[in-house]
């Protein structure tokens, strides 16, 4: 009996990890298609011999070299950096102070706000660009990257204020009152009190913040169409593609690196940026 | 020390010229609504004037003629409805969304069921690796999928052969361009399934499984009596919520197909930037965006009311 239980659940695990072997091949096989890509001579790429799942006739870095010595790739990184860390502190600021004003100061209208940052988290930036355009234009901000810091903080600000309203929240009441007791005032409190106990939930939001600006297409593509403003995403896409024949090397290493930031945040901050992503899930 | 309304702490030792008691706790509340409000300045400006006033916006704009000279009410909504090709984006919307959500849902959920069953050590590693589709720049991914879709030298189509399946015109065709489209937003979204089903799983208590292992439920038994019910509100949430943004899909589409071949693949999002932004015509594209709307606001109907329930 006690074998036949044991063999069950071997057979089991058998299936699940062959089932999780399944999806992971799935899942990290374009990254390794375009990893291998991008190490492989033009020859080998265009080359019908073989198997194209490997290197065969040696590694290159030469479409690296090239994506900095001949293409304005440095150029789209250091725009998206100018575009995504004004947008991630404005977006945590404001933030902030709305979650915090939202969860602990329970005045006349803080629901309504409530449940309006809520729906404007569900809108996506596909409904909304067109009238942005215009907007934009009538801004004069039309081809430029400073166009990216004013639009993206709509689709961050609703989620991260509302997943900073739930770490808030879970702040014990005795601290603030202590601290009142004490004359401080709220913007004193927010920052010597809350911020410290909430990090955890302020990464997380950091994360997201900088993954939707890093990662944002739409807008740079409808807003920004010198080469010049270009930011990684859209750079990328439309600047590196040159021509009828496709430089497959050069771009998949483009795309690639482009793409590593946000992975290698991940890697090093996972359990925060999960925590972020289930924090809606969890708490129903 | 005395505690007020929502914490408001009354300090009894005040000295006896204060206001009376009922004044200074208007006072109080009012100053707290005062700064509360003031705290939500930020955020009400920049969801006011960047997201509720350009929906407003939006929908003058779509009753503008091309130039935006004249107003024409309806005409740009008429004119489409007279359009095969907008029929066709309707068409092919509905059929990825439906099609798209639906396998993210079956492979998350029995991806996260898989993961869950597994020695608890392992699946950090499982669930880290699952979520690589999800973190990397959808605009990026897409332009290594529509690599991979190359018919001639590149991988799909060598494994195809290899496995003795005839190779795919993948982006050519329509046919196979939609379901070149729809496996990259099911290979994008089912980590994010996965994820929130996995913690779903985690919060079902232990007990209910051991106590039925002990009456001797089979493990489809569990997963049909005890699992299901206990996650339906997660299972509803998120596909709602998947449903909003698979039918707001860009950036696949634009990278793959740009709406081809003969407009096969065109989304509401993708026609309306080609009619708006592409051609422009701006209230035609905008007309056309529009039309996301009452779907959008059907699922964020369910998706509060399914939140509001499950908190409550």
């Amino acid at each position: 009996m006690i074998r036949t239980k044991r063999a069950r659940r071997a057979l089991t695990l058998l299936v699940c990890y062959g089932v999780i072997a399944g999806f992971v091949v799935f899942f990290l096989f374009p990254p390794y298609w375009m990893a291998i890509t991008s190490f492989k001579t033009n020859q080998e790429i265009e080359s019908l011999e073989g198997i194209p799942l490997i290197i065969q006739h040696g590694a290159t870095l030469r479409h690296y070299r090239d994506l900095f010595a001949k293409t304005d790739f440095l150029l789209y990184f250091m725009n998206s950096v100018l575009v995504t860390v004004p947008v991630v502190f404005f977006s945590m600021v404001i933030s902030v102070l709305a979650a915090y004003a939202l969860s602990r100061l329970g005045f006349a209208g803080a629901g309504v706000i409530g449940t309006g940052v809520f729906l404007v988290y569900l809108v996506p930036d596909s409904l909304l660009f067109i009238p942005l355009f215009k907007i934009i234009g009538a801004l004069g901000l039309l081809n430029s990257k400073w166009s990216l810091v004013l639009v993206y903080p709509t689709l961050i600000v609703p989620f991260c204020t509302w997943l900073l309203i739930g770490y808030f929240a879970s702040i014990p009441k005795e601290l603030d009152e202590a601290a009142l007791v004490d004359g401080a005032g709220h913007l004193q409190m927010l920052v010597l009190i809350f911020l410290p106990v909430a990090v955890p939930g302020l990464i997380a939001a950091t994360i997201f913040a900088f993954t939707v600006s890093w990662s944002g297409f739409l807008y740079p593509l409808a807003f920004i169409f010198s080469s010049g403003e270009q930011v990684l995403t859209t750079g990328t896409v439309t600047s590196l593609i040159k021509g009828d024949v496709y430089h497959w090397g050069g771009l998949m290493a483009g795309a690639l690196l482009a793409s590593l930031p946000p992975v290698l945040l991940y890697v090093f901050l996972m359990d925060y940026y999960i925590s972020g992503l289930t924090a809606g899930s969890t708490k129903g | 020390m005395r505690l007020g309304p929502n914490g408001t702490v009354l300090d009894a030792a005040a000295p006896a010229r204060a206001l009376p008691a009922r004044a200074r706790w208007r006072r109080r509340l009012r100053s707290r609504a005062a700064i509360g409000l003031l705290m939500c300045l930020p955020l009400v400006a920049l969801i006011g004037g960047l997201v509720a006033y350009p929906f407003f916006y939006s929908i003058y704009l779509s009753m503008l003629n091309k130039r935006e000279t004249a107003f024409i009410g309806l005409d740009n909504f008429r004119f489409l409805m007279t359009r095969d090709v907008f029929w066709q984006v309707v068409q092919t919307s509905f059929v990825f969304t439906g099609l798209a959500v639906f396998w993210k849902a079956v492979l998350g959920f029995t991806l996260a069921l898989v993961i869950h069953t597994v020695p608890t050590g392992g699946q950090r590693i499982w669930r880290g690796l699952s979520l690589i589709p999800w973190v990397m720049p959808l605009a990026l991914s897409s332009l290594g999928w529509w690599w991979i879709y190359e018919p001639t030298h590149s991988a799909l189509n060598w494994l195809l052969v290899l496995i003795g399946i005839s190779p795919k015109p993948w982006l050519s065709d329509p046919y196979w361009a939609k379901v070149a489209v729809i496996l990259v937003n099911v290979w994008y979204g089912t980590p994010f399934f996965m994820i929130t089903y996995l913690a779903g799983l985690k919060s079902i208590p232990a007990e209910l499984f051991e106590s039925s292992a002990i009456d001797g439920a089979s493990g489809l038994q569990r997963l049909r009596h005890i699992t299901l019910p206990m996650l339906k509100s997660i299972i509803a949430i998120t596909m709602l919520f998947s449903t909003i943004v698979t039918l707001a899909t860009f950036d696949i589409v634009r990278v793959l197909t740009r709406g081809g071949p003969r407009q096969s693949t065109h989304m509401f999002g993708t026609y309306a930037f080609e009619l708006g932004i592409a051609s422009g015509d701006v209230p035609l594209g905008a007309a056309v965006s529009l039309f996301m709307f009452p779907i959008l606001a059907v699922s964020a109907f369910f998706i509060l009311r399914g939140i509001r329930r499950s908190t409550v």
